[in-house]
C-alpha cells in the first residue's frame, strides 16, 4: 500500500477540486465542450501529474520524463486545467479554450499547447501512439513510463484491440493503460450502445495485467500505479470505475452533460458546489 | 530500350543502407515484409523492425508514437492499405501533429495486375495530397527510389512515397539530381510539354520520339513530387511551349493532371490534356494488358499532344 500521508492525499484532492473548477470555468467560457468525461477523468489526471509522473513544466522535452497520452481527447479541459495547475501556462489562459487563436484547441494539439505530448481527438487511436512511444523508450534504453488514458466508449473501436495485441506481443512493460470507466457514451449507457463487458476479462485474455480501482480515490489511483511498476514484461491496464460528471451533482451520471456547456444558472450552481467542497 | 528494374528491391536495399547509417530509423510492416522488401532491413536490424500483423491502423499509430519518441518511422505496405484503409490514422495521428513518419507504399495503381480492384488503388495520390502537412513523392524508377528515400529521411515531417509492383524502365541516371518539390527535365522541346509521373514518364519519352518524327518537338518532365507541386517550372514550360499533356497511372479525375490543370487555368491558361485512369474500379489482368485497356499508352500521350498542338495553332 502507498506510503502517502493524509495531508498529501488531502492536498491532491484539493488540487483535483481546483481542476474541476477550471474545467467548468473554461467550458462555460467556451460555450461548448465536454464536461462529463472531463470531470470523470479529473482525479486520475491530477494524480498522475502531481504524484506519479516525472515531468518538468520548465522543460517539456526533458528526456527522462514520463509520457501521457490522452486518448479520450475530448477530456482536453481536464488536461489543460492540470497542465496549468502544474505551471505549464497561466491558469488565466484556460478561459481561451476553443477560441480563435487559442493554444487550447477543442481537442489537444501537441504543436500548439505546451505539455501536450500527442495530438488526439479521433477516438481509438491513442493507445497505438502510446505503444509507439513505449517502443521508442525501450529502443533508447530509457526508463520512462507511458500512461494512456482512454474512455470506455473507445473500447468499441477495433484499433484499440489491435494496439492491445501489439502491446503484449512486444512486451511493453513500460506502458500503463487507464480506462475511465464512467459507463456512459454519447448515445447512452455503454452496455446498451455496444456492450464492452466483461472488460477486465477481455483485457486479461489479451495478456495485460489488470487492476480495478475506484477512479475517484486518490489513494487507490496511486496504489494502482505503484503496483503496475512491479509488473515486468507486460503492460498494465487499470480499469478505473468513475462517475461521469463527478463533483457536480446535477452532472453526475447524466448523459446530458457529455458534450454540453452549462448555462448561466447551471454554471453558478456547479461552481458553488465545487467551492463548497474546497 | 530501357533496362527494367524493381523499385521495391531498390527500396529494400536502400532502407538497409540507411539503417546502417542512422540508428534512429525504425521500420514497420503489416505482414507483407517480403513483398515490400522491408525484410531486407528486418534481417539486419531485427530490433528496429516491428511487424504489426494485418493491422494497418495500429501500425500507423505506432509509427506516429515512435516518431513522437524521436525516431524516424517508416511504415510500409501495399498502397491500398497504406492510404485508404488508414486515411484517418494518417490524418489525425501523423499529419496533424506533423510527425516524422515516412509512409512507403508499394503496389500502387493498376499494375498490381491479377489481384484486381480490391488491391488496385488509383486514388491514393488524391487522398494523400488532400491532407495538410503531407508531402507526396512518386519516384520514377529504381535509380530515383533510393534518392527519394534518402531525401525523405532527411526531411522533417510526414511523407508519402508511392512505388510500383512491377519492374519499371530505368529512365534516369545515378547522376541525375533529385530534390523534393522539384521536377526534372528529361527532354527539351518547343511545341508541347509532356508531364509524366511514375510509370507514365517512360510513355511520355516514347511519345516524344514518335512526335519528333512528325515534326512536333516535345519537352518531357519527370514530376516526381506531386505535393508540393513545382509550380514555377510548370508555368515556365507552359509559357515556353504553350501546351501541356499530363500522364499518370492514377484516376484522372483527381490526380496530378487535375492539380496541374487547376494551377495552369488560374495562372497561365494554355491547352491541356490529361492521360489517366477513368473513374471506374479497374479489373484483373496482366499489367501491360491493363495499361492498354485503361488507355495508359504512349499512343494516348502522343494523340493528346497532337490535339494540344492543333488547338494552340
Amino acid at each position: 500500500m502507498s506510503t502517502y500521508d493524509e495531508d498529501f492525499i488531502a492536498s491532491l484532492e484539493a488540487r483535483a477540486r481546483r481542476v474541476r473548477r477550471h474545467i467548468i470555468d473554461s467550458i462555460y467560457s467556451a460555450g461548448s465542450g465536454h464536461p462529463g468525461g472531463s470531470l470523470s477523468a479529473a482525479d486520475i489526471i491530477t494524480a498522475l501529474y502531481t504524484a506519479v509522473m516525472k515531468h518538468d513544466p520548465e522543460n517539456c522535452c526533458w528526456d527522462k520524463r514520463d509520457w501521457f497520452v490522452l486518448s479520450k481527447g475530448h477530456a482536453a479541459p481536464a488536461l489543460y486545467a492540470t497542465l496549468a495547475e502544474c505551471g505549464y501556462f497561466d491558469v488565466e489562459e484556460l478561459k481561451t479554450l476553443r477560441k480563435l487563436e487559442s493554444r487550447l484547441q477543442g481537442h489537444p494539439d501537441m504543436l500548439k499547447c505546451p505539455g501536450v505530448e500527442v495530438s488526439t481527438g479521433s477516438l481509438g487511436q491513442g493507445l497505438s501512439m502510446a505503444c509507439g512511444i513505449a517502443l521508442a523508450m525501450n529502443l533508447d534504453r530509457q526508463q520512462n513510463k507511458v500512461y494512456c488514458l482512454m474512455g470506455d466508449g473507445e473500447m468499441n473501436s477495433g484499433q484499440i484491440w489491435e494496439a492491445g495485441m501489439f502491446a503484449t506481443h512486444y512486451k511493453l512493460g513500460n506502458l500503463i493503460g487507464i480506462i475511465d470507466r464512467n459507463g456512459l457514451q454519447i448515445d447512452g449507457a455503454t452496455e446498451q450502445i455496444m456492450g464492452i463487458e466483461p472488460l477486465a476479462f477481455r483485457w486479461k485474455s489479451f495478456g495485460w495485467h489488470i487492476i480495478e480501482i475506484n477512479g475517484h480515490s486518490m489513494r487507490q489511483i496511486l496504489d494502482a500505479v505503484e503496483r503496475s511498476k512491479e509488473i515486468s514484461g507486460k503492460p498494465t491496464m487499470i480499469i478505473a470505475h468513475t462517475i461521469k460528471g463527478k463533483g457536480v451533482s446535477f452532472m453526475e451520471g447524466s448523459l446530458k452533460y457529455h458534450g454540453k456547456s452549462p448555462n448561466d444558472a447551471e454554471y453558478q450552481l456547479a461552481i458553488s458546489e465545487l467551492e463548497e467542497g474546497a | 530500350m530501357w533496362e527494367m528494374e524493381s523499385q521495391r528491391v531498390a527500396f529494400g536495399d536502400s532502407l538497409r543502407q540507411l539503417g546502417r547509417e542512422r540508428q534512429d530509423i525504425v521500420v514497420l510492416g503489416a505482414d507483407l515484409s517480403s513483398s515490400t522488401r522491408t525484410f531486407v532491413f528486418a534481417e539486419e536490424f531485427p530490433e528496429r523492425f516491428f511487424n504489426c500483423g494485418i493491422a494497418e491502423q495500429n501500425m500507423m499509430g505506432v509509427a506516429a508514437g515512435l516518431a513522437a519518441g524521436g525516431k524516424i518511422a517508416i511504415p510500409s505496405t501495399f498502397a491500398v492499405f497504406a492510404t485508404g484503409r488508414v486515411y484517418d490514422q494518417i490524418r489525425q495521428s501523423i499529419a496533424y501533429p506533423k510527425l516524422n513518419v515516412k509512409i512507403v507504399a508499394t503496389h500502387a495503381g493498376i499494375t498490381v495486375g491479377g489481384d484486381g480492384a480490391s488491391h488496385q488503388i488509383n486514388e491514393d495520390i488524391a487522398l494523400m495530397r488532400a491532407i495538410p502537412n503531407m508531402t507526396v513523392v512518386v519516384p520514377v524508377d529504381a535509380v530515383e527510389t533510393p534518392k527519394a528515400l534518402r531525401a525523405a529521411v532527411e526531411y522533417d515531417g510526414p511523407i508519402y512515397i508511392r512505388l510500383c509492383r512491377i519492374n519499371v524502365p530505368r529512365v534516369t541516371t545515378e547522376e541525375d539530381p533529385f530534390e523534393i518539390g522539384k521536377c526534372t527535365m528529361l527532354r527539351e522541346g518547343a511545341d508541347v510539354t509532356l508531364i509524366g509521373t511514375g510509370l507514365m514518364v517512360s510513355r511520355c519519352l516514347k511519345a516524344a520520339e514518335t512526335l519528333e518524327q512528325e515534326g512536333i518537338s516535345a519537352s518531357v518532365v519527370n514530376m516526381s513530387t506531386i505535393k508540393p507541386l513545382d509550380k514555377a517550372k510548370v508555368l515556365e514550360l507552359a509559357k515556353a511551349t504553350g501546351g501541356i499533356v499530363t500522364a499518370e497511372e492514377h484516376t484522372v479525375a483527381v490526380g496530378m493532371g487535375s492539380f496541374i490543370a487547376t494551377m495552369i487555368s488560374e495562372n497561365y491558361p494554355v491547352p491541356i490534356r490529361r492521360v489517366g485512369i477513368p473513374d471506374v474500379f479497374t479489373a484483373s489482368g496482366e499489367s501491360d494488358e491493363l495499361m492498354v485497356k485503361y488507355g495508359l499508352t504512349e499512343e494516348a500521350v502522343a494523340k493528346m499532344a497532337r490535339e494540344v498542338v492543333l488547338e494552340r495553332n
